[in-house]
């Protein structure tokens, strides 16, 4: 048996299992094939031909398969660029967010200062709101800042985030007090209690925030969308999205683009899966 | 935008040498995004240095002062004002002065199978509506179930919008400050227009519902098409040979005789805002040499805005393009307001709802006018309050 | 003496916590909370493209905005087709996550970290990347999707063109790409679940289904409470999905209130306008968050 909780598994009578385990794996099966196809197809066309993907009946399988798509995209679309861009985006954007989600989920949690716990709840109201409310606004400050059409205006208004905050704070409410008192009352301060002490006793919680920043940055399509307006700073998914547009009829090109997109994130994820679930549990269940 | 911003790059190399120190950095564009790029471009403060824009658009960058005006430069330039269609240098100039150099004209006009009117009794092309109405009825007598006499996208809103030019009445009144489709004029274009899916002639249907226009053109899926000059290169790369003899241009109809079509096309201006213009300047004056004009035509198939070009042995020869020399003589320009952007998106997508019949004619023209009225009232207001024509 | 040492610890803790939680309160208060009370403002007034070059253009309109939208018939629409879009695809994207769920923590289920990844893997994928995919899947004469209703006898279907199609295809869409990411908070809260109840429903006689119903559903309504309500705010703000597939079309059927924010605010910089528009949404997402908690709160289960 597989590593799942055993609370639910009671012993099973042996006489049950073989239909009832045929319909429940069968019907795994089948959502696993819906769930994958569309992914699998489209790593398929993107070594197609040009045009090979427009017949009837659809092909499954490449009959030649090539590399050109790929070629096309990098040499002419200039695709690495946007690769580029969007690793720089996302790493940016993670690093300096672990530092400000960290720090205030630690404190949330740990340390006493006035007004805490009505500012907490307060924000877990505000995670209602539609981040979209903010953008047209967002923009006009940005523009006073001169951030539009900059990488820094995609980063700085994804370094904090109520979200990564509340993670980090269910996680470190579990950080025994005893621990950081008796710190405390060896003299250290608090920064060295939270670098010393706190930061390692975190670090599942810090892999997850960072997973779901990288992840949640590489993916963003809307905001940078409006704020870059430079061809140089687009994004992968900006410059998709433009690209799908322009080449309609290019489907396997396309599917490449896709292909490109998706994969780096694939990786990060089915690498580090186990802290991203592991992350969404605890913050979906304790919530 | 488009494969004009795909094209250039190579007309730039021999600029750059001419030029040493200048260096041009092009940055396309998908036209479905152009103009939201733009804007939000100048709500940020990173407008380009030079743009192509669409001539449509020019009273728009103008009334939120984002062009630089062209007259002084143009007076001491090779350029030759006169030389330009009169309809479509008229686009670039707005309220006396000229904001923008046209690059390549566009307008819209039929393009249609003639061997399938030919086989229906019909011959030649249509010299007036009730001409045209009688092709396409009979064409469609001929035709096969799924079958049609034309294709009007229903995305598109430069059919009606054509339509609507060869009537006489404006489509906005008041210098612009209110709608005026519930003129006769309107009316008819309208009718006319929602008339051809009625009965049956036109496919309620979007561009891309079509799946491949060119390959139902082939098929003779529909026989008229309204459609532009890229066209012409696009049937000759793409429809199969038993039809490639087969298809012609001819202007668009008017109620009573020929008729008038949009002044459509790209224009090159210079944003205010940039600190090169003199550069940029120059290379709007190299773009519009006679020379570098054709290498632009031979590559893009767009036509030029000067008659001048025409005389030109790749155009003269051209069957086709006939047609489209004899229908800019009567292009009109559309309402030079900085809404008419939008006010056009209206008109589009309160006509498909009469064009599929969800609406009648008359309410739609009175929905039309409402929308248009609330679009404008903004300009009404500045309009009163700086006692001056924008 | 002992009581000293604390109490120096416990003033030094609470300076200390501010200075922890500025930062990141700092960004989120110039960045989020300062933006949304702008939003507000500015919904007061007609910020549009002649505003954007002369500020002296600017009136503050009080509620005009908002009295305008509620009588133009594309905001209505746009509404429309968001409630249809939640209406129909959170029960649909709820329900296959607590199936798939429970599909993972049966006890006949093999190869769950396969099954599990496999069934989360659309999550983390791109909206854009996948649409793009989607899009072409969902063609009419060359789409797989056409294909396989075609060999069960069912005619073509054009997705993306017809009206009665398109917000399906975007529901089928959405569902489809975030069922999994549910699944694995509803498949958390299974876990949680002490084994001893079912025990204890399995020796009274109760059946699969009654089990199901006793201990399973009341046990797991606070975690669908909350996973409900996220669900639901997020699909209120429906855009990009839209914005690659159909472009609002057609007949502007899959026009979401956000996509029609997006293009009054930045297609047609009628900002006043759009933040109205984005004023609106967050009262009817609040609206629906709090009759979502009231109900909840009266199903068996809640402590």
């Amino acid at each position: 048996m597989t590593g799942v909780a055993n609370s639910t598994r009671a012993s099973a009578p042996a006489l049950m299992p073989r239909p009832a385990a045929i319909v429940v794996n069968g019907l795994l099966a089948g959502l696993a094939v819906v769930a994958l196809f569309p992914l699998l197809w489209m790593l398929s066309v993107s070594f197609m031909a040009p045009g090979a993907s427009s017949v009837y009946p659809p092909q499954l399988l490449p009959h030649e398969p090539t590399l050109d798509n790929y070629r096309e995209l990098f040499a002419r679309v200039g695709v690495g660029r946007y690769l580029a861009n969007s690793l720089l985006v996302a790493v940016a954007a993670t690093a300096l967010s672990l530092f400000f989600n960290v720090t205030a989920g630690y404190a949330f949690a740990k340390l006493r200062f006035a007004g805490r716990d009505r500012i907490f709840r307060l924000m877990l109201g505000a995670l209602v709101i539609p981040g979209q409310v903010a953008m047209v606004p967002l923009f006009l400050l940005l523009k006073q800042l001169g951030l539009v059409n900059s990488y820094g205006g995609v980063i700085v208004p994804a370094m904090a985030s109520i979200f990564g905050i509340f993670l980090v704070r269910q996680y470190a409410l579990s950080i025994p007090d005893d621990l950081l008192e008796a710190a405390r009352i060896d003299g250290a301060s608090e920064w060295r209690i939270f670098a010393m002490v706190v930061v390692p006793l975190l670090k599942p919680i810090v892999v997850t925030l960072a997973v779901f920043t990288l992840l949640g940055t590489w993916n963003d399509f809307m905001w940078p969308l409006i704020v870059l307006t430079d061809k140089e700073l687009y994004t992968l998914p900006v410059a998709l999205a433009g690209l799908s547009r322009e080449h309609v009829q290019d489907n396997e090109l396309m599917m490449a683009g896709s292909v490109l997109t998706i994969l780096p994130v694939l990786v990060v994820f089915l690498v580090l899966q186990r802290y991203y679930i592991q992350g969404l549990m605890t913050g979906g269940v304790k919530g | 935008m488009g494969s004009e911003g795909e094209v250039v790059t190579k007309l730039l190399p021999a600029f750059e040498r001419a030029n040493p120190g200048i260096r041009v950095d092009v940055q396309p564009l998908p036209w479905s995004a152009a103009h939201e790029k733009l804007l939000t471009a100048f709500a940020g403060d990173a407008t380009p240095d030079l743009c192509q824009l669409g001539n449509t658009w020019i009273p728009e960058f103008v009334a939120l002062r984002a062009l630089e005006p062209l007259d002084a430069r143009l007076a001491s330039s090779t350029v030759d004002r006169a030389d330009f269609f009169s309809g479509i240098f008229d686009t670039n100039v707005v309220d006396g002065r000229a904001y923008g150099v046209p690059w390549y004209v566009d307008t819209r006009l039929l393009f249609y199978r003639r061997d399938l009117t030919d086989a229906a009794g019909i011959h030649g092309p249509p010299a007036s509506w009730a001409d045209w109405t009688r092709a396409l009825a009979a064409v469609k007598a001929r035709a096969a179930p799924g079958q049609y006499a034309i294709l009007l996208p229903l995305n598109e809103v430069e059919p009606l919008l054509a339509l609507a030019l060869s009537q006489d009445d404006l489509l906005l009144r008041d210098g612009g400050r209110y709608g005026n489709f519930r003129s006769a004029g309107f009316r008819r274009a309208l009718g006319f227009y929602v008339g051809m899916f009625r009965d049956g002639y036109a496919p309620p249907v979007t561009a891309s519902q079509m799946s491949n226009v060119w390959t139902e053109f082939g098929r003779g899926t529909f026989a008229f098409y309204i459609s532009g000059p890229w066209n012409i290169g696009e049937f000759n790369r793409r429809l199969p040979a038993s039809v490639q003899d087969a298809w012609e241009t001819a202007p668009l109809p008017g109620p009573d005789g020929p008729g008038a079509s949009t002044a459509g096309g790209s224009s090159l201006v210079v944003f205010r805002a940039s600190p090169v213009k003199d550069a940029a300047w120059k290379l709007i004056e190299y773009l519009s040499r006679a020379d570098v004009e054709r290498s632009f035509h031979a590559l893009t198939g767009d036509l030029p805005p000067r008659r001048s070009a025409w005389s030109d042995p790749a155009l003269a020869s051209d069957a086709h393009a006939r047609a489209f020399r004899d229908q800019l003589e009567r292009v009109k320009p559309t309402p030079k307001v900085p809404e008419w952007e939008r006010i056009a998106d209206e008109m589009r997508v309160v006509a498909e709802r009469a064009a599929r019949g969800l609406t009648s004619v008359d309410e739609a023209v009175t929905e039309l006018d409402a929308r248009a009225d609330r679009i404008l009232e903004k300009r009404r207001w500045l309009l009163a309050r700086d006692g001056s024509a924008r | 003496m002992a009581a000293r040492p604390r109490r120096i610890g416990a003033v030094k803790a609470r300076g200390a916590g501010w200075w922890f939680a500025a930062p990141a309160l700092c960004v989120i208060a110039v960045f989020f909370v300062l933006p949304v009370l702008a939003a507000l403002a500015m919904s007061l007034t007609d910020f549009d493209i002649y505003a954007l070059a002369d500020l002296s253009a600017l009136r503050i309109v009080g509620l005009r905005n908002y009295a305008e939208l509620l009588q133009r018939p594309l905001f209505w629409q746009a509404l429309g087709n968001t409630l249809y879009f939640v209406a129909a695809g959170v029960p649909l994207s709820l329900a296959l996550s607590l199936g798939a769920a429970l599909l993972l923590n049966s006890r006949f289920a093999r190869l769950q970290p396969f099954f599990r990844t496999a069934l989360f893997a659309p999550v983390v994928t791109t909206v854009v990347a996948v649409a793009v995919i989607w899009r072409y899947l969902l063609g009419t004469r060359y789409g797989v999707l056409n294909y396989a209703l075609g060999a069960l006898g069912i005619p073509e279907i054009d997705w993306l063109g017809d009206p009665r199609f398109a917000m399906p295809a975007i529901i089928l869409f959405a569902v489809w790409k975030n069922f999994g990411y549910n699944m694995i908070i509803l498949l958390a809260g299974l876990q949680k679940i002490p084994g001893d109840l079912y025990e204890a429903a399995r020796i009274d006689g109760a059946s699969a289904f009654a089990q199901f119903r006793f201990v399973t559903l009341p046990m797991l309504t606070p975690i669908l409470t909350i996973v409900g309500i996220l669900t639901v705010a997020g699909y209120f703000q429906l855009f990009a999905e839209p914005y690659v597939m159909t472009q609002g079309g057609p007949l502007q059927s899959t026009v979401s209130v956000l996509y029609f924010m997006y293009e009054e605010g930045f297609k047609w910089w009628n900002l006043g306008n759009a933040s109205a528009v984005a004023f609106l949404l967050f009262l009817l997402i609040f609206a629906v968050t709090l009759v979502q908690m009231r109900v909840a709160r009266r199903a068996p289960g809640w402590q």
